[in-house]
């Protein structure tokens, strides 16, 4: 087992190794002078476009650029946003803990309804039941995010005046934004969690057990779901980079403090420090979580470390 | 990822190449008639829209603005005093195209990729997997987004960024396909009667590979609409005035009580489509490819 997780946590040092680098090249994949589009909108001197060139360092080698990014972002520097001259980290600081809770909260609601609608799918197979969950489901997988949070904001903030329709900070402002993201990616689940629990329900222990004479729940509870869930965990590490790339659009909707939103007004900004900052980070908490996915993976189905 | 590619692998194995008797099944399908229909409606009403619908999608009449769905505008006006039937009927031409040419872009580059790394393996395979590895580490549509903020914003570059965005997953479903139909003994046998690589590869690789990509495609079909239209939505995508779907709908946003309209009919555009490319999709999967059922 510990060997497994060695295994698994060496194999990430080079496509953390890449990310940098991927990262690191954005700022030369930039069609023209990146520090003159940074500056675009500011009235500059020659003078302070080589003071902004030497402050980036982009006067230096491209090799010694690329070891300076690296070791500083190890050291936690992510260089410094050119909009607000803060140090990029302090930016993610500021906004991390507003995207985790939804991040969070979406998943909690994904796994809350689609894990139950896949399973009851499956249960009662080619009924109205199964066809109208799964047709549900096939719905959510359809919608856009930006317009079910729309809709959302329409009927439980301007009409029923249940929740706020923009803004962060407490539990109520949360609910809209985590009921959109997570609605979603239920659906994703929710077809996972049926496939992965009819095949389950057609294998010879499960017949076994109902042959015993154990009851229907007990059968479907203690011994089809526990297996059945193992596949889901798979995609609940892909659900939750969906999550966290999701953030992105639903923040935007809600006017929500968070990584996303710093994404994209980063982007509007021509700020290309915090970008890359901020993309480097969410795409190394990314590759963790998967990481930590695949390992309790492993300690739940014996067969994949084995193998 | 490691597990997800295994996964995919093991999906992917030995699956019928696409041939006589799919339409034949195809057609029992419910959901791939449902959604071939809707799609061939989508495709009248973009090829048709001006014919449709006369009046202009972006000519402004302030006298006109924010109208209810009536007799005079069919699904009302927007805070400019446009048609909002209009803009949707055209942004119908808009969507399909960007859509079509981001899978097109990933399908082209992806597929390449995949056939030549997997078919060969050896070191090119293990540089090719190990980009795709990192470039899959950016989830979802950070991928694009890092894109478009290279490229800088703007509808033809919301199409590069959507299809590139896509190349990864092509490339590994591509190759992983090959890797598994490398396997088959016709492909040894076909070696061993001195076929070169390149009859190997388009006789009888190839068709190994078709079902599973055109599955992939499809259902891409559906998630490239969408992402673009998010990049839109965060305006990063098509500027004004064109009508594209994801930017009405972000425009619609500041009129959301007064004029539910204006966001409501091309969120409804939206999902409709990507709704007829799943339903197709997923006839087409259980068709061509029951493997690679989720």
């Amino acid at each position: 087992m510990l060997i497994y997780i060695a295994r698994r946590v060496l194999a990430v040092a080079p496509v953390l190794f890449g990310v940098t680098l991927a990262v690191f090249s954005m700022l030369f994949l930039v069609p023209g002078d990146p520090v003159k589009i940074m500056l675009a909108e500011f009235v500059t001197t020659p003078e302070q476009i080589a003071r902004m060139r030497a402050q980036l360092h982009l006067d230096e080698p491209v090799l010694q650029q690329y070891g300076r990014f690296v070791g500083n972002a190890l050291r936690g520097d992510l260089g410094t946003s050119i909009r607000s001259r803060r140090p990029v980290t302090q930016e993610i600081g500021d906004n991390l803990a507003s995207t985790a809770q939804l991040a969070l909260a979406s998943m909690a609601v994904a796994v809350a309804l689609g894990i139950p609608l896949g399973l009851i799918a499956a249960l009662v197979r080619n009924s109205w039941l199964d066809v109208a969950s799964m047709g549900v489901a096939l719905l959510g997988v359809s919608m856009p995010s930006f317009w079910l949070g729309l809709l959302l904001i329409f009927t439980f903030s301007l009409h029923l005046g249940w929740f706020p329709a923009t803004g962060g900070g407490d539990f109520l402002h949360l609910v809209l934004p985590a009921v959109t993201l997570g609605a979603i990616a239920s659906a994703i689940i929710a077809r996972l969690t049926r496939s992965s629990m009819l095949e389950v329900l057609g294998q010879d222990y499960v017949r076994t057990a109902r042959a015993k004479g154990l009851a229907g729940w007990s059968v479907v509870l203690r011994h089809a779901l526990k297996n059945a869930l193992i596949p889901v965990l798979t995609i609940f590490g892909l659900q939750f980079g969906n999550l966290l790339a999701g953030t992105v659009i639903v923040e935007t909707v809600f006017s929500r403090p968070g990584l996303g939103r710093l994404i994209v007004g980063g982007i509007l900004a021509k700020d290309f420090p915090l970008v890359q900052g901020t993309v480097l980070f969410v795409a190394t908490v990314y590759v963790l979580i998967n990481v930590i996915v695949d390992v309790t993976y492993a300690v739940a189905d014996p067969r994949i470390r084995l193998g | 990822m490691a597990t997800s590619t295994i996964a995919l692998e093991r999906a992917v194995s030995s699956t019928p190449a696409p041939g006589r008797g799919t339409m034949g099944r195809l057609a029992r399908q419910r959901g791939a008639i449902v959604g071939l229909m809707v799609l061939g409606t989508l495709v009248v009403l973009a090829v048709g829209a001006p014919l449709l619908n006369s009046r202009d999608p972006i000519k402004t009449s302030v006298r006109d603005a924010l109208q209810p769905p009536g007799p005079r505008f069919v699904l009302g006006s927007d805070q400019f005093g446009r048609d909002v039937a209009s803009r949707v009927l055209h942004g119908t031409r808009i969507s399909l195209t960007v859509g079509l040419i981001a899978v097109s872009i990933a399908a082209l580059l992806g597929a390449p990729i995949g056939l030549v790394a997997g078919y060969y393996g050896g070191w090119l395979d293990g540089i090719v997997m190990r980009v795709i590895d990192v470039l899959l580490a950016f989830p979802g549509i950070l991928l694009a987004l890092a894109i478009v903020s290279v490229l800088t914003p703007g509808l033809t570059n919301v199409m590069i960024a959507v299809g590139l965005s896509a190349v990864p997953t092509y490339a590994r479903l591509v190759r992983a396909s090959v890797l598994s139909a490398r396997e088959n003994l016709y492909v040894e046998s076909a070696r061993a009667i001195g076929a070169g690589d390149a009859l190997i590869l388009s006789r009888h690789v190839l068709p190994n590979v078709v079902a599973p990509l055109i599955v992939t495609a499809t259902l891409g079909l559906g998630t490239a609409i969408l992402s673009a239209a998010a990049l839109s939505f965060l305006g990063l995508g098509s500027q004004p005035p064109l009508p594209e779907w994801g930017r009405m709908l972000s425009e619609g946003r500041d009129y959301l009580r007064e004029a539910w309209w204006i966001s409501t009919f091309p969120g409804l555009a939206i999902m409709v489509t990507v709704l007829a490319m799943n339903l197709l999709g997923d006839a087409l999967r259980d068709v061509l490819d029951p493997r690679l059922k989720t």
